[in-house]
């Protein structure tokens, strides 16, 4: 690559007409970009960087997002801007008639990094500094030995010091891997990226040329394992929050069957298909959007989360008034029927959505990562940590402090009495039923984040959350907490170990053991109640 | 009031039923064909299955169009095995003794396909199977149209070794526990290793059915490949638990230039799940996509679009595989002029039919086909770009060889009339 002379031209004819470094480089480009053959686009992306034409960042920018295109005619290349019209991407003319059998030029993961890198070295030195870092990052990323001077020249130029930062580590990356630079340069690099410590460095000191000198081995060694110290503190860290993640999850799922089964009793096993019924809803809820008002997508959950509750919570206490009501007092027949209900429920949503998955988007806002050292959080887990927090402090608040929640503990101490004392308890059960199906159907929009949202979706919830009620200790929001969060955090401290499935049996044969030794799980209810 | 509920639940149950089938099953009309297609309906596996059975419809009523075969009719059958193995061997009874079926399209699983197995060889019918699986099987009343583990599992890998693919040097084969990924995943150790990579340089991970939580895995990837080597993850992750290892990896940002994916078990219907933007070059090999450009493939896709009346709908590759199979089987009826099963088998081995790429697939003494090889890359419209291709169609090879025990053996149902040929012992039956 001629990179120093198109450096150079650059940063001298930027945005102005001045005829540039090498036209014959460019003719070359687009000949070979004609050919279609992924290997001549790749060497034809050398040249439209060492041409130094002044549109070359928008032909590799148009390249790299498939707006640039072959007429099948001609043979000539043109390019869609980012506006819509059509240029010439010899002279960057607008096209005012442009041919009509155009085949857009494909790219492969290959080309894409070619892409990538070239948008890096021709950005360097763009007037805007986010881009600037942009480039520098992808710069880092390619690592490529031709671009030293570049980056030098770059450097020197730079004033940001953020932009600084990430070319001086780009520089570095380049140096430790040239065999032929000096010894003390190449110490330095690795000094430069040793206090960098992110997990890329480990990659470009993990792959030293072979005839490196021992000396640069040999710190690059201690670089190395000095930075993988400190990685593993952060994959406890990781280990950790994932587990958390997970416990959520598993909160979530687990809290509606807390009060179905845990405050009144009832086995309910369509449990999970309430999840179903509320991530579909999400779906509806989106779609209906999506055709009338996309401008609200962002906000598709906030309609969905109410939506979800009243749907769930209704069919729930349609379920409760038409079945379960008639079954209490025998637990064997309640599990077939609400079994049998799931089972309708689902082949219901299979008959009227189809059996395949659904789309349910992500608002923008819960999508993406952000960093916490070198600990990545994805921002839907965190939403949904937070969402499971929510819930579960307004339940505890619910039955705590409200006359429902007062009635829906008199009822499950000792029916009889409250009877008694005038409260509807036929009522209570089904308001009960309806609202630990409606948080049911909470779970299910959070869910439908991270899921898939199909008529199965429930069944893969139902035995975690019969566990997890189990082992917190029926009767008890704090041991579904406690039991969800505990599982959640065993679960991935185990599976980097042990592998998903043995970390899932393990955990098995651990509550099966837990249980015999406190058949009522962490948190025992006492007094009357148990005998309930 | 007990009776009453479970009368009612029952009614549920049986009104539900009927309509699954009312949709399907034709008037009884005398002297037809009959067509047994052995599909779930329900349960986990109606996911991908329903589609299949759609498109056995679609095929039928297409030959029907055309004048039937042998001047008579076709009828479908369709049964709903419900995801649950056993009743798959109970159904394809029914299918044969009492529907007296011609011939049976189904099975989607590895387990469901063993468990018919027995009942296909008891009774003497034709099962055309048409899903890529492991291999290590070939049965005379079976015959395979999806890929062997030759027609797409080592070629996706020697693609990706290739300058092309990126010279990947480090692998992460990840699957989900059963049968299928098992001994895949076996075969591909085995075939690494015989091109040099070492044993530290490849990490094997199992998943459960429907794993839904894909932190930690995804992280070991990442951690795994940031060793300096190029890193590709092989998977055959099965079914729903795709979309949450996609979006994971997505969420991580693990984009296709650092760490890319080859899927053996994704095509177009399993991505019509998912928000493709951040997947664009994950790759999947398969022997189809409906990106192909041929004019076979583009009257399938408008007929397919016209029959299920979803301009939506999207072909993928076990679809072209019940294509090619039920061509090749009105082929050989039309050959021998009967649909007598032990005539059917005989006369399929050299039967050659179009494919919907544009070629000729060809029914071996082994009752598996010949396929092109594709690999496909994500594009950003849930559809895949096509950025390889096998110059020739690859005979599908029952036995791998790359596994001890296996390599030796060899299926030829015409010469020696066996499905484990053992070359070293010169005898049938050398597993």
């Amino acid at each position: 690559m001629a990179l120093v002379v198109m450096v150079l031209a650059l940063t001298s004819i930027r945005g102005t007409n001045i005829a540039y470094a090498d036209e014959g480089d460019l003719e070359t480009a687009l000949r070979l970009l004609a050919t279609k053959n992924f290997n001549d686009t790749i060497t034809a992306i050398d040249h439209i960087v060492s041409s130094g034409a002044p549109h070359a960042i928008e032909i590799i920018d148009a390249l790299g997002d498939r707006r640039l295109f072959v007429s099948e005619t001609d043979k000539s290349i043109l390019y869609r801007d980012v506006a819509g019209t059509f240029r010439d991407a010899r002279t960057s003319e607008v096209v005012a008639n442009p041919p009509a059998e155009l085949a857009a030029i494909r790219i492969n993961n290959r080309v894409r990094s070619a892409v990538a890198a070239a948008r890096g070295a021709l950005s360097l030195f763009d007037l805007d500094s986010q881009r600037r870092s942009e480039a520098a990052r992808a710069v880092f990323a390619a690592r490529d030995p031709a671009l030293l001077s570049a980056v030098e020249s770059a450097l020197e130029r730079e004033k940001e010091p953020d932009v600084a930062e990430i070319l001086k580590l780009a520089r570095a990356a380049i140096i430790v891997a040239k065999s032929d630079a000096p010894d003390n340069e190449r110490i330095e690099a690795i000094e430069i990226l040793r206090a960098y410590r992110g997990r890329d460095a480990l990659a470009i000191l993990g792959s030293l040329p072979s005839d490196t000198s021992e000396p640069i081995r040999h710190a690059a060694a201690a670089a190395l394992s000095s930075i993988e110290n400190r990685l593993a503190l952060w994959r406890a860290l990781e280990n950790t929050w994932y587990g958390v993640s997970l416990g959520s999850v598993l909160l979530l799922a687990a809290i509606g069957l807390a009060i179905t089964f845990g405050v009144m009793g009832v086995i309910n096993m369509a449990h999970g298909e309430m999840v179903m019924l509320g991530a579909y809803t999400t779906y509806v809820v989106q779609e209906i959007i999506r055709t009338s008002a996309p401008g609200l997508f962002d906000y598709s959950l906030a309609f969905a989360i109410p939506l979800a509750f009243l749907v769930a919570g209704s069919v729930g206490i349609g379920i409760e008034r038409g079945v379960i009501r008639l079954l209490y007092g025998r637990p064997l027949e309640t599990l077939l029927a609400t079994w049998g209900i799931s089972l309708i429920l689902q082949q219901a949503v299979r008959t009227i959505f189809g059996p395949t998955n659904r789309e349910v988007g992500t608002p923008s806002f819960m999508t993406g990562t952000f960093q916490v050292g070198e600990l990545a959080i994805t921002w839907n887990r965190l939403y949904i940590v937070v969402f499971a927090t929510i819930i579960f402090i307004c339940l505890l608040l619910l039955l705590r402090f409200t006359t429902f929640g007062l009635q829906i503990r008199a009822v499950t101490q000792n029916r009889r009495m409250a009877g008694s004392m005038g409260i509807p308890t036929n009522q209570i059960d089904a308001l009960t039923f309806g609202l630990g199906s409606g948080v049911a159907g909470l779970a299910g929009v959070a869910l439908s984040q991270i899921d898939n949202v199909s008529p199965n979706l429930g069944q893969s919830y139902i035995i975690d959350s019969f566990l997890v009620v189990v082992f917190g200790g029926v009767g008890n929001l704090w041991g579904t907490l406690v039991g969800a969060l505990s599982l959640g955090v065993a679960n991935k401290f185990l599976e980097p170990y042990a592998g998903a499935v043995l970390g899932k049996i393990l955990l098995l044969v651990l509550i099966i053991l837990f249980i015999q030794k406190r058949p009522r799980g962490l948190f025992a209810l006492k007094g009357r109640a148990v005998e309930a | 009031m007990r009776e009453h509920l479970f009368g009612g639940l029952l009614k549920g149950a049986v009104s539900l039923a009927a309509l699954a089938f009312a949709a399907s099953l034709p008037s009884h009309a005398e002297d037809t064909i009959k067509v047994g297609v052995l599909h779930s309906l329900s349960g986990t596996m109606a996911i991908s299955e329903t589609t299949l059975k759609d498109v056995m419809l679609m095929l039928i009523e297409e030959q029907n169009k055309k004048g039937g075969l042998l001047g008579k009719k076709l009828e479908a059958v369709v049964v709903d095995p419900a995801s649950n193995w056993p009743l798959f061997a109970e159904k394809a009874r029914e299918l044969i003794t009492q529907h007296k079926v011609s011939a049976v399209f189904g099975c989607w699983t590895s387990v469901s396909r063993k468990s018919v197995l027995p009942v296909f060889k008891e009774l003497n019918s034709i099962l055309f199977y048409p899903v890529q699986y492991e291999g290590e099987e070939s049965e005379r009343n079976v015959f395979y149209t999806g890929a062997a583990p030759n027609q797409q599992a080592i070629p996706a890998v020697d693609y990706l070794m290739s300058e092309e693919g990126g010279k990947v040097e480090r692998w992460v084969l990840a699957g989900t526990d059963y049968v299928y990924p098992r001994t895949t995943n076996k075969i591909l150790e085995a075939y690494l290793l015989s091109k040099g990579v070492k044993k530290e340089d490849i990490m094997i991970n199992y998943t459960p059915f429907g794993h839904s939580d894909w932190q930690s895995i995804v992280a070991e990837i990442k951690k795994f490949g940031s060793a300096g080597k190029k890193t590709a993850v092989v998977s055959t992750i099965n079914g729903d638990a795709n979309v949450p290892f996609y979006k994971e990896l997505a969420n991580q940002g693990i984009k296709a230039t650092d760490i890319p994916v080859v899927a053996f078990s994704v095509g177009e219907e399993e991505l019509a799940g998912i928000d493709t933007k951040d997947l664009v070059g994950h790759l999947a090999a398969w022997n189809y996509f409906q990106s192909v450009d041929s004019p076979a493939n583009r009257e399938f896709i408008e007929k397919w679009k016209a029959f299920t009346k979803d301009p939506k709908r999207v072909t993928n590759d076990p679809m072209e595989a019940h294509y090619i199979g039920f061509n090749m089987w009105v082929r050989a009826v039309e050959k021998v002029g009967t649909t007598d099963p032990d005539k059917v088998i005989d006369a399929l081995p050299g039967i050659e039919v179009p494919n919907l790429s544009g070629g000729m697939a060809k029914m071996l003494p082994n009752h598996h086909i010949t396929k092109p090889v594709m690999i496909g890359e994500i594009r950003e419209d849930g559809q895949f770009d096509i950025v390889w291709q096998t110059d020739d169609l690859v005979p599908g090879d029952a036995w791998s060889d790359y596994l001890e025990g296996s390599k030796d053996l060899e299926a030829d149902w015409v010469e020696k009339k066996c499905g484990n040929y053992n070359k070293k012992t010169g005898q049938c039956g050398g597993v």
